[in-house]
């Protein structure tokens, strides 16, 4: 009776804070300050914190160099050729990456997540319908097909989210299937349809939460994905429409002017690369925290 | 096998006439082709006179297959912003341009990651490792676009090594298939570094090395002919983004393939050569993936007969 190895209630509850606490120190720190300098704070606060308006320059102040490259303090990482600070810009451009993500991810998340789980407990024709679908999205070449909506219905916030969800259903379709294939073989499934459970009840109460770490893994893999989707649809002139800071539109409008002005393109490219480089670590570590078999994702 | 085969054979085929129904849809969505192609002048009748030609009076489904017959036959109209010039000749003949770079892109980036993963694989948690993991992070990271610009910046503006853009020799394609590439070296890269870690792992490799064989044959010869069918299966999804990066690399290079076609088309609105420029790239890519899934259940029974 007087097992000494046995935690007390309380010693178990204190042992798994403590196991939250460790996982918190254990976050790769680097990668989390470059995203919350680079990415949160601006896009949260780029009203109150960026210098100058990023949507009008002072024609007079146009293409003025970077600060420690003969320019001055007031304009950080120099100007383009409106007069429009690029730092400002890069900061408001946040909020684009930020929202884009988001709402993309969210929507194709969700709708993905919602097919797999069909797909994955009902199999039968529903399973076959939907993965020949995720099939033929993904033998599509999403920029084309970006492009080609974006020219029929015009580029806007509007259309950057479609071609993102576009992109992302599927892959999420796939994995929630490939999840939900294992689980709905496990003892307690059986159990619930056996206690009268309803397919809904079974679905959301007993397979979606064991599902979640996988869904909450590739979200945060694809974060860093869904940014460069939207920078290359923007650079092209098929994202999100000018004059809105978004940083692929940045790096389009410095491009011409890379001879004579580089930090018009540079500064906001660098932006991206940061921000991917430490949300795909940020994944990384998430993965291997939650769910290791997605290892060879 | 043969099951196996007819099965995937089918399974292309409802790809392609999926994507016919989508680049169908999308012309729909883009309004009369009509109003773009009649001169300003030209009157009611005359517009009168083409819609019943092209056949856009009839119900949407009978257009459809209208359009399917005529693309089955590779006809998919006339280009409307190069006068003159059918869709698909414009396509065909920016074809080359394209399937150059990208086939380029793809065995120099085969040069590298290949490589790379395997020193990675042999000398784990050394400084070639976290080189190794440094480049993949990198290409994972950069947007190609703007790697591509700043290639141009240092490599042809400053250092004047290379052109800055266009088609010609050898040396104005280093560039764009760097840019192009790296994203696919990072992936192809770690892929082989996993999949070699395993195989080093395995019995007939500690047999090669207890019977004597030099270490480098071990290496390279016993352990990477294993190891090499996980990065095969990858291919397919390369002839992939190897076209959807065409659009944006073909944009920066000033490469004339069919991406660059492509963009030209859409800002010109000119929609069958959108479509045909879809439609091809979608039946390269499903034919591409059908060849490599045929090669791999040649070379790895167990998918035949799952």
């Amino acid at each position: 009776m007087t097992d000494t190895t046995q935690p007390t209630p309380e010693q178990a509850v204190s042992r798994s804070k403590l196991g939250v606490v460790a996982q918190l120190r254990s976050l790769p720190m680097v990668p989390v300050f470059i995203l919350v300098f680079i990415l949160i704070v601006p896009a949260l606060a780029a009203d109150w914190i960026a210098p100058h308006n990023p949507i009008t320059g002072r024609i007079p102040d146009r293409l003025q160099p970077p600060v420690f490259f003969g320019g001055t303090w007031e304009y950080p990482l120099g100007t383009d050729r409106l007069g429009r600070d690029i730092l400002s810009r890069i900061m408001h451009g946040a909020k684009v990456s930020l929202s884009v993500s988001i709402v993309g991810i969210i929507f194709g998340g969700v709708l993905g997540t919602i097919l797999g789980l069909i797909a994955g407990y009902f199999r039968g024709w529903a399973d076959a319908i939907i993965m020949r679908l995720v099939d033929i999205t993904m033998a599509l070449p999403s920029i084309l097909l970006a492009l080609v909506l974006a020219v029929s219905v015009g580029p806007s916030f509007q259309t950057v989210i479609a071609v993102v969800v576009f992109v992302l259903w599927a892959l999420y379709a796939r994995q929630v299937r490939g999840e939900v294939l294992s689980i709905r073989e496990r003892d307690f499934v059986a159990r619930a349809r056996v206690s009268g459970a309803s397919h809904l009840r079974i679905i959301f109460r007993h397979i979606l939460p064991n599902a979640a770490n996988t869904i909450v893994v590739l979200a945060t893999l694809q974060v860093g994905s869904v940014i460069l989707l939207e920078a290359g649809l923007s650079f092209l002139g098929v994202g999100i429409p000018k004059p809105t800071p978004a940083w692929g539109l940045m790096v389009a409008d410095g491009r011409q002017l890379i001879v004579s002005a580089w930090w018009i393109a540079f500064f906001p490219g660098l932006a991206i690369t940061l921000t991917v480089l430490a949300l795909n670590l940020l994944g990384d570590w998430m993965r291997d925290r939650l769910d290791p078999k997605m290892k060879g994702l | 096998m043969q099951r196996y085969l007819l099965r995937r054979v089918f399974q292309s085929l409802l790809a392609m006439l999926a994507i016919s129904v989508i680049a169908f849809a999308l012309s729909q969505l883009s309004g009369s082709p009509v109003d773009s192609m009649l001169p300003q002048d030209a009157g009611p009748e005359e517009a009168e006179r083409l819609t019943k030609l092209w056949g856009l009076d009839r119900p949407v489904h009978e257009q459809y297959f209208i359009f399917l017959g005529n693309a089955l036959q590779g006809n998919l109209g006339q280009s409307i912003k190069w006068q003159g010039q059918s869709a698909m000749g414009l396509v065909l003949e920016r074809l080359p341009a394209t399937l150059q770079l990208g086939g380029f892109a793809i065995i120099v980036s085969t040069l590298i990651a290949v490589p790379v993963g395997v020193i990675a694989a042999v000398y784990k948690n050394t400084p070639f490792d976290a080189f190794g993991k440094i480049i993949a992070l990198l290409g994972q990271a950069m947007p190609n676009f703007w790697l591509g610009i700043v290639l141009i910046w240092i490599f042809a503006v400053h250092l004047k090594w290379l052109p800055t853009s266009g088609r010609g020799g050898l040396s104005h394609m280093i560039l764009p298939a760097i840019a192009m590439g790296w994203f696919q070296v990072a992936a192809l890269m770690r892929l082989t570094r996993s999949a070699m870690l395993e195989v080093l792992d395995s019995e007939y490799v500690k047999l090669a090395r207890i019977k004597g064989v030099p270490e480098w044959r071990v290496v390279w010869v016993h352990a990477l002919r294993n190891a090499a069918i996980v990065p095969l299966t990858y291919f397919g999804l390369i002839a992939g983004s190897i076209f959807t990066g065409s659009v944006v690399i073909e944009t920066v290079f000033a490469w004339p393939g069919t991406g660059l076609l492509a963009i030209d088309a859409i800002r010109g609105r000119d929609f069958p050569v959108v479509q045909a420029v879809v439609l091809t790239f979608a039946g390269v890519f499903i034919l591409v993936n059908l060849l490599v899934d045929t090669l791999y259940a040649y070379l790895d029974p167990r998918i035949r007969y799952k």
